[in-house]
């Protein structure tokens, strides 16, 4: 006898009922609330796969360390200090606030800032090797909007923004063809997450352990 | 009133992907080539054949969020992936920066292998967290592109700007790279990084064309019946305007 998964079924019902509830909730005050309890659930679901996913984390540097493969000294450093903050955060009572604040204002953000400044010089430079690596037309109109756009965000000083580029043609580009690029691009992204949507929804792709 | 319009359009869209999937069996439809993904079919072939590794990366879209359906679409595509390269002396790697899509690919992974009859060459430690912010997420998965032997990168999902390191580290190991991101900037990060990039819905399009799913073909038809149908709506709204209707 052919076996029948009821994941599929239940993932279908629950999507159907939010789905509806989005849609319908303000004709139908029921479906709005099923949508929020369920909405709830989901979220709580997300905060267990955190630690699942934390717990994934850890094995695959703690493996590492224990091959004594390449950068093996990294994996030892973030395994020391998931464990510092995790018996900071649960032991250290009323201070505990104030300590993870620290943790953050002095490690995480400074860290994120630096990635971030990182950035904006591996952009420039992939700006640069773009024209090597394609010297079509398309090339030369990102590269040249680009620098218009760029151009006419400056403030100069005592001048302000330059003259007509920055008061006339930046304000322009970025009200017609770039609003208008910007939303067709959108909404292709939406049609394709509509669908893709649709396809998860009737269980056509199946995340969750399916065919 | 913009509910029932949703309501409408969701209607419409499901019933055309029912009808499509149905009778798009007969008929399987041709599409128009899009080069990085027919780069990317020769290539999970040729990993199998080298024993080098694919890295599928997913992106940080949580599944809560909208950037969840582009992590959707990133799924689909590791799905095909995975059964294709699953024989390979080097299995592929899954990174992503959400412990939900984290777990969901290891699931996805494992119903590959399975399809493959090789479960038992399954490793939950290839589907991987890798951080939990957007650049911790990019800075743990920048050490597999350069030690782990990665002969192709597929970075598909919802990305920020942050993917430029990524695009910049696969560079550097002369790795192929495909790309596409749902969000605009980091589709215009993408453009200026990569040589063959994936631009607007042609993300959502990877799991149709690396496949053989006739539903996913379907799919794609009925995207592109419902861009006829935005493109009407739109010069019917731009004619009522300018004849003062609206």
């Amino acid at each position: 006898m052919k076996k029948i998964s009821l994941l599929p079924v239940i993932a279908m019902s629950i999507g159907l009922l939010v789905l509806l509830g989005y849609l319908l909730g303000p004709f139908i005050p029921l479906l709005n609330a099923l949508r929020f309890e369920l909405t709830q659930w989901a979220a709580i679901v997300a905060g267990a796969a955190l630690l699942v996913g934390v717990g994934n984390l850890f094995s695959v540097h703690l493996t590492k360390i224990r091959r004594r493969e390449k950068g093996s000294a990294y994996s030892l450093l973030l395994l020391v200090s998931l464990l510092g903050t995790l018996m900071l955060g649960v032991s250290a009572g009323a201070a505990r606030g104030q300590w993870m604040q620290y943790m953050v204002g002095a490690i995480i953000v400074p860290v994120e800032v630096s990635l971030m400044a990182l950035l904006a010089v591996t952009l420039v430079y992939a700006s640069i090797r773009l024209l090597r690596r394609r010297s079509d037309g398309m090339t030369v109109l990102f590269l040249l909007s680009a620098l218009v756009m760029l151009t006419a965000a400056i403030s100069l000083p005592f001048i302000g923004t330059i003259p007509m580029l920055g008061d006339w043609i930046g304000p322009w580009l970025n009200s017609y063809p770039v609003a208008g690029g910007a939303r067709g691009l959108l909404i292709g992204v939406a049609l394709g997450a509509l669908v893709t949507g649709l396809r998860v929804l009737f269980a056509m792709d199946r995340p969750y352990g399916g065919k | 009133m913009s509910e029932l319009i949703g309501f409408g359009l969701i209607l419409l869209a499901s019933i055309l992907l029912l009808v499509m999937t149905i009778l798009k069996r007969k008929s399987p439809p041709t599409f128009r080539g899009i080069a990085a993904l027919a780069r990317l079919k020769r290539s999970a072939g040729l990993a199998v054949e080298d024993g080098s590794r694919m890295h599928i990366s997913l992106g940080r879209g949580s599944l809560l969020t909208q950037g969840g359906a582009a992590s959707f679409a990133g799924l689909a595509l590791l799905r095909h992936l995975a059964e294709q390269t699953s024989l390979s002396d080097r299995p592929p790697i899954a990174t992503s920066g959400d412990a939900t899509l984290a777990v969901l690919s290891q699931d996805t992974m494992r119903s590959a292998y399975r399809a493959a009859t090789a479960e038992e060459l399954y490793k939950a430690s290839n589907g991987r967290l890798s951080g939990l912010t957007p650049f911790s997420y990019a800075a743990g998965a920048m050490p597999i592109l350069r030690d782990e032997q990665v002969s192709t990168n597929v970075l598909i999902g919802d990305f920020g700007p942050e993917i430029a390191l990524l695009t910049d580290a696969a560079e550097r190991e002369n790795a192929l790279l495909v790309a596409g991101a749902s969000d605009p900037a980091a589709q215009a990060v993408i453009f200026a990084s990569t040589t063959e990039p994936l631009v607007g819905e042609e993300l959502f399009a990877a799991p149709a064309y690396i496949g053989k799913d006739t539903s996913q073909r379907a799919s794609m038809q009925v995207q592109d019946i419902l861009r006829w149908v935005v493109i009407a709506a739109l010069l019917a709204g731009a004619g009522l305007k300018l004849v003062g209707v609206l």
